[in-house]
Order: structure tokens, then sequence, then C-alpha cells
């Protein structure tokens, strides 16, 4: 599994990759976690609101700063 | 208007802080208030309560009215006109969104990739740090209501005639091909309307967040403000930034351009300008020069942009905030 945090500089980006990682480490998965920041790379998944969270290419928030929780919640329903 | 003239003196002007403030001064730190040092410490801890306060409850209201206005959203309203309602549309909707420089990005590659006219998003790119709600009340603490909504409504018409320059002249050329060939966006996952509960703990998330990211500048602030305030002789400042001075907001100007500071944190330095017999005009300037531009977010615009659009972009809002400095000046009478 690969998680991307999209998003350059905020201090909510640092924010939401670290709640990400804690999302995974609480479920026990192995995943990459890496941060974007290329704006190109960015605008591929045409997301327009940072920071924005994609898991294996897929967007699945964007404009948030998650809750570990509600990251471990969307991370469930993908592994079922 | 009794009611109206104490409601704003004790909960915008928190007048009852400045007074608690100087007894603590007095009996605990056992100084005269009229003394140099007590001054400072007086202002320091005043100014910064205040600030912090305030900026805490406004952010929290106009988050709240923002998780109406997702970018996603906005894009789409202003889709839906053209010309200059279009241009003061966008700098409208640029008072309501995003706090935050580095999220203004994605905002202009996804508004231009998606067709909106690249004049409608300067005009948003120009409002969204220079004016807000919270620069609004801020201002009208710290200077009075008449300065405040002067300040909202000059931001606003410099960001509308900057965005209509930048639109009827086909810059389109000077914008990097990859903004436009990105695809435009199809996630819609905010689209699900949110309740108001939601809403609060997003109001609730965003203080938090920006709190964190600003209480750095507003201590910053403060205590350069506090510096002004008390120990730098105002002969000094007369002579560099006197209203007689006519390079005076020249030298606001340029120098406020390059740094990179929240406004609640440039706010106590206009205030102790101001309070040194600095022209309202020249602080002003200041203070827009440095929310309106700054090196990193230059560098960041320099991605996307040609650097003879960024050139052109920078030329115009510099000029603009100058001329809006010289007239507050020269008309400053008026709000005094």
């Amino acid at each position: 599994m690969v998680i991307k945090v999209l998003g350059s500089c905020c201090g909510n980006c640092a924010a939401l990759m670290a709640n990400a990682k804690t999302a995974l480490a609480e479920l026990g998965i192995q995943a990459t976690v890496e941060k974007v920041s290329d704006f190109a790379e960015i605008a591929k998944y045409g997301v327009i609101s940072i920071p924005s969270l994609v898991i294996d290419e897929t967007v699945v928030s964007t404009g948030k700063v998650l809750k570990p929780k509600e990251i471990m919640k969307i991370l469930e329903g993908m592994v079922k | 208007m009794a009611v109206f003239g104490w409601l704003n003196d004790q909960l915008l002007k928190m007048e009852w802080l400045s007074n608690l403030v100087a007894r603590l001064v007095e009996s605990v730190f056992k100084m005269d208030i009229e003394s140099r040092l007590a001054g400072s410490i007086h202002f320091f801890i005043y100014d910064a309560i205040k600030i912090a306060v305030l900026l805490s409850v406004l952010v929290f209201g106009i988050s709240y009215i923002q998780s109406f206005f997702p970018p996603e959203r906005t894009r789409k309203i202003l889709g839906r006109f053209n010309g200059i309602t279009a241009n003061i549309l966008g700098a409208l909707l640029g008072t309501v969104t995003p706090f935050c420089s580095c999220s203004s990005i994605p905002l202009f590659i996804g508004f231009t990739n998606a067709g909106l006219p690249l004049g409608v998003t300067f005009s948003f790119l120009i409002s969204s740090p220079l004016v807000d709600l919270a620069s609004l009340i801020l201002l009208a603490s710290i200077f009075d209501w008449a300065t405040a909504i002067a300040y909202v409504v000059v931001g606003i018409v410099l960001a509308v005639v900057a965005g209509t320059i930048i639109g009827n002249s086909k810059f389109e050329k000077y914008v990097e091909p990859f903004v436009f060939s990105t695809m435009p966006s199809s996630t819609n996952s905010n689209e699900h309307t949110l309740s108001t509960r939601e809403r609060l703990i997003y109001s609730k998330d965003q203080t938090v967040g920006i709190f964190r990211n600003v209480w750095i500048y507003i201590l910053v602030g403060v205590g350069i403000g506090a510096a002004i305030h008390n120990w730098i002789p105002e002969t000094w400042i007369s002579a560099v930034l006197g209203q007689d001075k006519w390079y005076s907001v020249l030298l606001a100007t340029i120098v406020g351009v390059p740094m990179y500071a929240d406004i609640s944190g440039t706010l106590p330095i206009a205030e102790a300008l101001v309070a040194k017999g600095v022209g309202l005009g020249t602080a002003l300037s200041f203070m827009m020069g440095v929310t309106a531009l700054s090196l990193p977010s230059i560098i960041m615009l320099k991605r996307v942009v040609k650097p003879r659009l960024l050139a052109i972009f920078l030329g115009m809002v510099t000029v603009g905030i100058m001329i809006i400095g010289y007239a507050f000046n020269a008309f400053g009478y008026f709000f005094v």
C-alpha cells in the first residue's frame, strides 16, 4: 500500500502525514507514506485544496487534516 | 449609540484588559506605569492577549463561513460569471477562503485549468492573503472602524483592478503549460453537505491549526511593536518614515514586500508606527506589502507562471500598494 500526502509547506500537511502514520501503526498495516510537494505532481491528481490524502493512487480526502481515527476508517473500508 | 460605543471599547478594544494589565504592571512588577520599561511590558502583554483572543474568535467565525465555500464550490460559482462581476466576486470570495499562502498555488492551477479567466484567478489570489474578515475586525480594534473599512475596500479594489488588467492583457501564454495540460479535477469528495456539527468541528480544527501557525508572528510582531513604542526615538522614525518625507511610503512598501508574516503579526508594528507619528498610509503600505506579497509566495508562484507575468503581477501589486499608501496619507485626516 502506498499512501501519499499532497501538500507543500503548511504545518497542516505535516500534521496529516503524522496522523496517517498513527493510523497505520494503530491498524498494524505496512505501507509507505510519502509527501508530494511538487505542484505539477499535485495537479495530476486534480486536487485543488491541500492537504489531500491519496491511498494507492485514489484521492480519498481533500483540504482536510483527517484525524487518525478517520484515516483508520478509510483504511478499513479499503482493506475489506 | 452609547451602548455601541461601550461595546466597541470593551469588547473590541478591550479597554478593561488594558486597565487590568496596567494594574498588574503596577502592583506585581512594582513599576511606575509611566516609565518606559513598564510601558513596553504593558504594550506587549495587552496587545499579545488582545490579538490572540480576537484572532481565535474571528478565525472560528470565518472558518464556519468558509465551510460553505470550499475551493471546489468557489470555482463553480466563479465559472458562472464573467467580466468585472467575476473579478469582484473573485476578490470577495478571496476574503473568506484560505489563510495559508501555500494552498494558493494548487488553487491557481485548479481554477486555471477549469477554464476560469486568468484575471479572475488573480483577483482571488491577491485578495485572499490581503483582506479577510479577521483583518477588518482587528483593524477596527487597533485603529477604528473608518480605517478598517477603508482598508478592506481599497484591498478589494486593488485585487479587482489588478485582476482586470491581467485578464484583459491575454497573458495566458505566460502560464506554464503543465497548468493547462493537467486533468481538471473530477474528485468531489467534499461535495456532500456538512452538518452543523461537522462545520463546528471544522472551525475548531482550523482555529487550532491557524493559531499554531501564527502565534510566533504575533509574539514577534508585538515584540517589535513594543520596542518601537517605547525605545526607538521618535526623531529616528520620523527621519525615515515621517509624514513630510516623500519617500516614506516607497520605503515602507519595499521593506514590506519580501517579508512574510501574518496580518495579526504586522498590525502591532503598524500600530506602534502610527503612535510615533508615522502616516497611516505609510503604516498600511507596510502592512499590505508584508501580507500580500512575500519572498516564499513569489518563489511558489514562479513555478506556475513565467517570469514576465510574475514581474507584471509583482509590479502591479507593489505600485497599487504605494498608491493606496500615498492616498491614505493625503486624505488620512478624514479618518482621524
